[in-house]
């Protein structure tokens, strides 16, 4: 097997030896996504109109949740200082940890958003643009939440600056996420949106790791 | 440039710079703010609330300017490693946040009576508010850390992620707010702007400029002091 893929999988076993990430990632999006009809009221209308809305930014908090983790317990224990000596660059490790992360966090949000989308009646035709949107979204999430982890390993108060960080540049993956979805409810077609995502996407894989690279050599110094 | 660059000269030019600097910005603001005042005349629509426009206009400016300038310097940073570079991008960091701040408070000032509403979620204004963030975020960030110099670096690569993002975000607000709002009544940008306006205007834009590089320049100097003084305090403390 690749490096890359050995990677990848030691990331996988240790996320699901150390138990729970996953799962309480998932349990903090259905928990906040039913908070809102407690805050905005049961009518269907108004949890229909909003529901797009309300799943997108669930799902941005809650790829939030994990991101903390994504570097932070190998650097607390020195293996990232080992790993930064294979002879795999660490452009590509990132990669692979955004893999790791993004299977962890981005894939079990995507396929969850639909049945929590059905508990705000979100309209019939706009479930495909939410799945795909999703996937083409959430690993962007990964991507430059990979950015702000590096960056704020060994910071105080690391996890609120992380967000503080990361938020910001979340709001493209937010916006055409949510407009795929109105778009194909409106009947418009959500081809454009999901273009656009997957352009972020793209941009992001090409960009994001010699950023974050740059981010570690600088935390590991 | 590099020989200027380096901080013992920094400090030498930078004092024979900062007097005509200060009295510059006063000269400027104070002629462009007579001017915006008394000379320019009241917008036939708006009436005298178009004054705000002397101030907030350069503010924006302003605001996204020093953003630029803070990326230069933190790539020279991390390129050249000079640690100048580090201080001005650090030190200008606040600054800028100050005139997102000036730019938005003074947007919201003109929004009230124009508009009718302290807040639009117009796209120019949804930018500069997440350009607000941004500066917060970097600054929460190069504050973060017990070793200041490890700081300094992640600050550095922060506002160039934050520049490759900027024009994203614009772009992407844009979109979402031409989706949102179809008819866009708060456009402001008349294509024409009558010369007696324009005058003070760029006049105040000057002296905004000028006003930064003054602040600028203080601050960097009373940040080296500041870095002088803990050395100096920490070879007596090993000394003794």
């Amino acid at each position: 097997m690749s490096p890359f893929v050995l990677l990848i999988a030691r990331d996988l076993r240790l996320a699901l030896r150390q138990g729970g990430d996953a799962a309480m990632v998932l349990a903090f999006f259905a928990l906040t996504v039913i908070l809102f009809p407690f805050g905005i009221g049961p009518e269907p209308e108004l949890l229909q109109r909003l529901a797009a809305g309300i799943v997108w930014v669930t799902a941005l908090l809650a790829a939030l949740l994990s991101l903390e983790r994504m570097f932070g317990a190998d650097y607390e224990d020195g293996s990232l200082e080992v790993l930064a000596l294979m002879p795999l660059p660490l452009e590509a490790q990132i990669l692979a940890k955004c893999v790791a992360h993004w299977l962890t966090s981005g894939l079990p949000l995507t396929l969850i958003a639909p049945l929590l989308a059905l508990f705000l009646h979100l309209e019939a035709s706009g479930y495909p643009a939410l799945l795909l949107g999703m996937a083409l979204g959430t690993p962007v999430l990964s991507l430059l939440g990979a950015i702000g982890a590096a960056l704020a390993l060994g910071a105080r108060r690391g996890g609120v600056l992380l967000s503080l960080l990361v938020l910001p540049l979340y709001i493209p993956v937010l916006i055409f996420g949510v407009a795929a979805v109105e778009a194909q409810i409106a009947g418009l077609g959500a081809r454009p949106h999901l273009l656009l995502l997957a352009t972020l996407l793209v941009l992001a894989l090409g960009l994001v790791p010699f950023a974050a690279a740059a981010a570690l050599r600088q935390a590991l110094e | 440039m590099l020989r200027l660059a380096n901080p013992n000269r920094f400090m030498q030019w930078s004092a024979k710079l900062l007097p005509g600097c200060a009295i510059g910005t006063a000269m400027l603001l104070g002629l462009g703010t007579w001017l915006a005042l008394f000379v320019s005349p009241a917008d036939y629509q708006q009436g005298d609330a178009v004054r705000i426009m002397y101030v907030h206009v350069p503010a924006a400016w302003m605001a996204s300017f020093v953003y630029a300038i803070m990326a230069l310097a933190s790539a020279v940073a991390l390129i050249w490693r000079h640690p100048l570079a580090d201080i001005a991008a650090q030190q200008s960091a606040p600054l800028g946040a100050g005139f997102t701040l000036l730019c938005l408070v003074s947007g919201s000032l003109w929004g009230e009576p124009m508009w009718g509403t302290w807040w639009v979620w117009d796209a120019r204004l949804t930018s500069v508010l997440v350009l607000f963030f941004l500066y917060l975020g970097y600054i929460a960030l190069i504050n973060a850390f017990d070793d200041p110099s490890r700081g300094a670096r992640a600050g550095a690569i922060l506002a160039l992620v934050g520049v490759v993002n900027l024009p994203i975000i614009k772009f992407s607000v844009d979109w979402w707010n031409t989706l949102h709002q179809p008819a866009s009544v708060f456009r402001l940008g008349t294509p024409t702007i009558a010369a007696s306006m324009l005058w003070p205007l760029l006049i105040m834009a000057l002296g905004f400029t000028l006003f930064f590089v003054t602040l600028l320049l203080l601050r960097m100097r009373s940040a080296l002091m500041a870095a002088r003084l803990r050395a100096l305090r920490l070879q007596e403390s090993q000394a003794a």
